[in-house]
């Protein structure tokens, strides 16, 4: 069966760690950094569990900040 | 698979639109401005038309709009962004013109101007995002705060009496023969970030068509103003104000 694989780049610096990527994400990838911060005092987003991730990119679609780029692959099981 | 070969061999299914430049805005973190600037460039981006559009830029947290999104912007006196954005458009009929307020621009300052923009038919773009509160200046009572909500103004939660009701301003326009299309979206989830991105870009077509007015209603979330976090704003959202502000088209002919 054709599985659906995806990953999300995240632009760390621009990432003021609202949370709305961690709500809207329906397979759990996304997780806010809980002690490190980026230049600007944020706990940013990063993909705590990347091989849930299914491309769904409804995580591009709730940030505020457009920090996300999503891609996309279809594979089959044996690969 | 790893995250490398996905990227390699995989499709991008999305990624920042070109039209967003680099700057950081200059938002809260998790305010609804953002999704709404970034669903406006990647429509223009989309429809081609980044040479004609022309926004027009409000007083309030959305003043800065024409740092971050690459087309040209004129900044407008507080409220008379459909005054200005009717002068643009009857001057240069090709441009598509559209104004981007807040409730406080639209709803308090430029309710005259806006009201008598959209009986005029101007073909214009109105994009209004309505979160029932005075961002900018530190969470004052606006006009289309909700019965009972506190804000700095009102601490005991607005009153009636005292206060006056919530104004529905895309009812009111709803009504007049010179809009063409009123409606009210939500950008909280992902789905309802699709369906005002649809809502948006049929307002930017009625405009090219010169059909009249487009009213696009976003019932928003101020997290700082609320004192609420991010995901929370959007709850309460849900919760409280899209009894009063109910989703969905108003109009549309």
């Amino acid at each position: 069966m054709a599985k659906i694989k995806g990953t999300v780049i995240i632009d760390e610096q621009r990432c003021k760690g609202c949370e709305l990527c961690v709500v809207a994400c329906p397979t759990d990838v996304l997780s806010l950094q809980a002690k490190e911060v980026n230049d600007r005092g944020y706990h940013f987003a990063y993909s705590a569990h990347p091989d849930n991730c299914i491309g769904c990119a409804s995580c591009a679609l709730v940030c505020p900040d457009a920090c996300f780029t999503v891609y996309k692959i279809t594979t089959s099981d044996n690969i | 698979m790893n995250q490398e070969d996905i990227i390699k061999n995989g499709t991008v299914v999305y990624s920042r639109p070109r039209l967003l430049n680099e700057r950081n805005t200059h938002y809260c973190p998790g305010c609804s401005h953002g999704v709404v600037h970034r669903i406006v460039s990647e429509l223009i981006e989309e429809m081609g038309i980044e040479d004609r559009a022309v926004g027009v830029a409000p007083v309030g947290c959305a003043v800065f709009a024409y740092n971050y999104i690459d087309v040209d912007w004129i900044e407008a006196a507080h409220g008379r962004a459909p005054a200005v954005a009717t002068a643009v458009s009857r001057l240069n009929p090709d441009n598509v013109v559209f104004t981007y307020q807040g409730d406080g621009d639209l709803a308090a300052i430029g309710t005259a101007e806006t009201i008598h923009a959209a009986n005029r038919g101007e073909n214009i773009v109105i994009i209004f995002i309505n979160n029932a509160i005075y961002g900018m200046t530190g969470g004052q009572m606006a006009p289309t705060t909700l019965l009972g909500q506190k804000t700095a103004t009102t601490p005991y939660g607005r009153k009636a009496d005292i206060n006056g009701f919530p104004i529905k301003m895309s009812d009111l326009l709803a009504q007049l023969d010179g809009t063409c299309y009123v409606t009210r979206q939500a950008v909280h989830t992902p789905a309802a970030v699709r369906k005002a991105k649809k809502a948006i870009r049929q307002a930017f077509e009625n405009a090219m068509a010169k059909r009249g007015t487009s009213v696009v209603e976003i019932v928003s979330t101020c997290n700082s103003g609320w004192k609420l976090s991010p995901a929370k704003s959007n709850e309460w959202m849900v919760a409280n104000m899209f009894e009063k502000y109910p989703l969905g088209d108003l109009k549309n002919v």
